[in-house]
């Protein structure tokens, strides 16, 4: 059980929370948002993270990458969160390892894996089809067609979609929607690939999504990752590790939110106090403080859950996703309130939080859907 | 084998042979081993238990020994409490002395009144009571009245307590008194007092669970010898703040530790509501469970984490600062949640149509109230978390 970060992961949070501040900070993402990047994110701070071993935390040595594993993923992402830095640290560092770790065959790996964590390819995960998180809802089809298949369908919120070189596109190959059953996952190359067609869709929270769709897409059969069929046993824990992950991010955004907020409680004022001095701020703002301390400790388990490869792995995410998303909601919207009218003002961080808490909380499971889950897990 | 594990296959042993079958059932509330002078021991079996435990100091594992204590390691005491978790043991003794007052003595009381009074503790021979609140004096607590003159040789005591739990059966009181006028903080005094003697009386307060556990004390010219003052005259604020830490811990602790709060819902609604395929069959009832499993889950999480940081010297104590509101807060909820799931028949009061488990559902869901204002309210420690943990202005 690690409720505690040991030395050697105090010294990763130390330096990534150091490269978060002063290579990504919250300006960056306005500045990406009001320039409209195409990309909505910077590939050089990109390769610079790949060469800290960012992009590698996940990777096994044997691959290039630098192997911190979950927990340590877990802090880079954490940090990420305090500034909101888009990077593709979910779709790629995550989603993309974890599920060629868990499916990809020994080709696969070699090919994809040192591209990971040298930074040199990024990779999206392709499953959502309807506005609420719904992984067993799969209507886009793959039919076998000689050696090959044709997949078609259309995606929607693939985080990264339009930057990504290659998409990990759930399909349906047998059984009815909403089966588990007969999904099969396929790697598709987004360059030069007939019938597929990428656009970027404009979020709230100003970071990467996109549409997909694809119309008789062709792709080998050396494409699937995993089993034919058996897609489920790979995107469910790729899932969980997702939630998880969005979960970590989470943390770091809400602590941030609330930092600055306690700032501010201290240094405005009104009716001649800080406004921090009256009493109706301070009890919310205690709130929130063991709201933050209940939902790090959850996260931590969550995380180390996922490192241990422990069994409760999926009641811990659907934990620890419906915690933050119910607490990034709370702890934001608090906090605008507590800054008053300029809160409401752009120049302001504490709507961007806002922002993205809620595109994060509807990514991989919203608060009901977790506790649903939660419920069914435990057997009620 | 190595000596931890010695130590629980000697406990384990020990425990088979002394722990009375009988006190490996559930505890009905009127078997409750308070211990005192007084007390009744409906099952003789808890008297046994208490007496066993008690010879090996077990009851206050970790006490030194040379004050009757167990002398326990903190991981030996681990291996103890896993063994009577495993056999489900009944508590052998429940006593403020062991969870409130002991520990102060430990810190602040000399070496006599630590012979004197720590063995009868761990034996359970005399019942402690907390005498702290006054009608004028709860969260503003060191606005207490209590008169407490030098005598000489003994002090006298004259004025009100109030909220003392079980005043009435318990044999001594630890008072706060005021021994200056002058000053508020400062002119407090940590007082023992004797409550077999004609100037104390203790009045019970009947509760709106029904029952009567709190009293009215009134010292009229009561007295206490001079060796009763723990620690210095007028230095008594010190110790109470800390014997009040010690009570938090012991409130948030109770029935919600590790996260155990959420067990037998899913159960009880199943049966009171209804199930479909395996499902509890109303869905906002089952919503309502997993948000309250989930909260126990992720709380029992928190302390766990509170403790392994204080175990690897990380610990900032900014965690447990939110304990006594969370917990407390945690367990009203559920106790409202479980009279919900009852419906009716968890409402009921007295009589045949209800089972023993139903009637005793309204009143542990009343007495959970008593929870966010004993010991200090949820108001109190939010405003401690604000200002000390927070750092806001005043
Ligand atoms: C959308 C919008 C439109 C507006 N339109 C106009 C307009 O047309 N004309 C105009 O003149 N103004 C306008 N305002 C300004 C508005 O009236 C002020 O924002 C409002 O009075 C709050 O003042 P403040 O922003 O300075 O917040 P502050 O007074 O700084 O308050 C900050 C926080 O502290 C809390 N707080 C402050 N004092 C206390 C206290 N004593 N006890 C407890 N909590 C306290 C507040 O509730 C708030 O949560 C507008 C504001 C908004 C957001
Ligand atoms: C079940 C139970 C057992 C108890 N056992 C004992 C015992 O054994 N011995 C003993 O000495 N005492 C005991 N008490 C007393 C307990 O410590 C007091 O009730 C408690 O400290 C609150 O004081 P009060 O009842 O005077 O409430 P008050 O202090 O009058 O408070 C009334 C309300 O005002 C709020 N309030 C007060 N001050 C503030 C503030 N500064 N900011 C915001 N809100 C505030 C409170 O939170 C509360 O909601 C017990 C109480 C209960 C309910």
């Amino acid at each position: 059980m690690g409720l505690v970060l040991t030395e050697e992961q105090t010294l990763l949070k130390e330096t990534a929370s150091q490269f978060f501040q002063e290579k990504l900070p919250v300006a960056n993402l306005r500045k990406l948002r009001d320039e409209k990047n195409a990309d909505g994110f910077e590939r050089s701070t990109w390769k610079e993270m790949a060469d800290l071993g960012f992009a590698g935390v996940l990777v096994p040595e044997s691959y290039g990458g630098t192997e911190f594993g979950p927990v340590g993923l877990g802090i880079i992402l954490e940090q990420a969160g305090r500034t909101i830095a888009s990077t593709p640290l979910l779709s790629t560092v995550l989603l993309g390892t974890t599920a060629v770790q868990l499916g990809g065959s020994q080709t696969q790996r070699q090919d994809i894996l040192p591209a990971i964590a040298a930074g040199e390819t990024i990779m999206a995960l392709a499953v959502e089809e309807g506005p609420h998180h719904n992984p067993t809802q799969i209507a886009t089809t793959a039919t076998a067609d000689g050696d090959n298949f044709k997949l078609s369908g259309s995606k929607t919120f693939v985080i990264d979609g339009h930057i990504a070189d290659t998409l990990i596109v759930v399909a349906r190959t047998s059984g009815e929607v909403n089966d588990s059953n007969g999904l099969t996952l396929f790697l598709v190359n987004t360059s030069g690939t007939d019938g597929l067609e990428i656009t970027r869709t404009i979020m709230a929270d100003s970071r990467n999504a996109a549409n997909v769709t694809l119309k008789d897409v062709s792709v080998p059969a050396s494409a699937v990752l995993g089993g034919v069929d058996g897609g489920w046993d790979v995107l469910e824990p790729v899932l969980d590790a997702g939630r998880i992950g969005v979960s970590a991010e989470l943390m770091g955004l809400i602590q941030e939110a609330f930092d600055q907020t306690l700032v501010y409680l201290k240094e405005r004022t009104q009716f001649g106090e800080p406004i921090g001095s009256f009493q109706a701020l301070q009890h919310r703002a205690a709130e929130m403080f063991a709201e933050l301390e209940v939902c790090r400790s959850v996260v931590l388990d969550a995380l180390s859950a996922l490192e241990e490869r422990r069994n409760d792995v999926p009641s811990l995410a659907s934990l620890a996703k419906a915690r933050l998303s119910e607490a990034s909601k709370h702890i934001t919207n608090e906090c605008l309130q507590m800054h008053g009218g300029v809160g409401m003002t752009d120049e302001y961080d504490v709507g961007l939080f806002m922002k993205r808490a809620r595109v994060a909380a509807a990514t991989f499971g919203n608060a009901g859907f977790h506790r649903d889950r939660y419920a069914g897990l435990d057997g009620f | 084998m190595d000596a931890l594990e010695q130590f629980r296959a000697d406990t384990r042993a020990w425990l088979e042979e002394n722990c009375p079958p009988s006190m490996r059932t559930p505890m009905p509330e009127d078997e409750s081993p308070w211990g005192g002078k007084r007390a009744v021991w409906k099952n003789p079996e808890s008297k046994q238990w208490l007496d066993a435990m008690a010879s090996k100091g077990w009851t206050a594992p970790q006490w030194p020994s040379e004050y009757g204590g167990g002398g326990l390691s903190k991981e030996e005491n681990k291996v103890l409490q896993q063994e009577l978790r495993r056999i489900k043991a009944r508590p052998a003794l429940m006593s403020f002395g062991i969870w409130m007052l002991g520990p102060a003595l430990l810190e602040f009381a000399n070496e006599e009144q630590k012979k004197e009074h720590l063995p009868k503790i761990v034996r359970g021979e005399i019942r402690w009571c907390q005498g702290y609140s006054e009608p004028g004096a709860g969260s503003d607590l060191a606005g207490l009245q209590t008169k407490c003159e030098d005598k000489g040789d003994h002090y006298l005591v004259n004025g009100q307590k109030i909220w003392t739990s079980y005043a009435d059966k318990a044999d001594w009181i630890f008072a706060l008194v005021r021994t200056d006028t002058n000053v508020k903080h400062d002119g407090i005094s940590f007082l023992l007092i004797d409550m077999e003697q004609d100037g104390v009386e203790a009045r019970p307060i009947t509760m709106i669970s029904g029952a009567s556990p709190f009293c009215e004390t009134f010292f009229t010219d009561a007295t206490a010898p001079k060796g009763n003052l723990v620690g210095e005259l007028n230095k008594g604020w010190t110790i109470a703040k800390r014997l009040l830490q010690h009570e938090r811990e012991m409130i948030s602790g109770m029935g919600m530790g590790s996260g155990g709060g959420g067990t037998g819902l899913a159960d009880l609604a199943k049966d009171y509501v209804g199930q479909a395929g395996g499902k509890i069959s109303d869905a906002t009832v089952r919503d309502s469970v997993a948000r309250q499993k989930m909260d126990s889950h992720a709380f029992g999480l928190t302390l766990q984490r509170t403790t392994e940081e204080a175990k690897a010297g990380q610990g900032t104590g900014a965690a447990s600062s939110i304990f006594k509101y969370y917990g407390t807060e945690l367990n009203k909820r559920r106790n409202e949640l479980i009279i919900e799931l009852m419906g009716t028949q968890g409402l009921g009061w007295e009589g045949d149509s209800f089972s023993e488990a139903e009637l005793s559902a309204p009143r542990s869901w009343l007495r959970s109230k008593g929870n966010s204002i004993e010991g200090g309210t949820t108001e109190v420690q939010l405003n401690v978390i604000s200002k000390r943990v927070l750092g806001l202005p005043s």
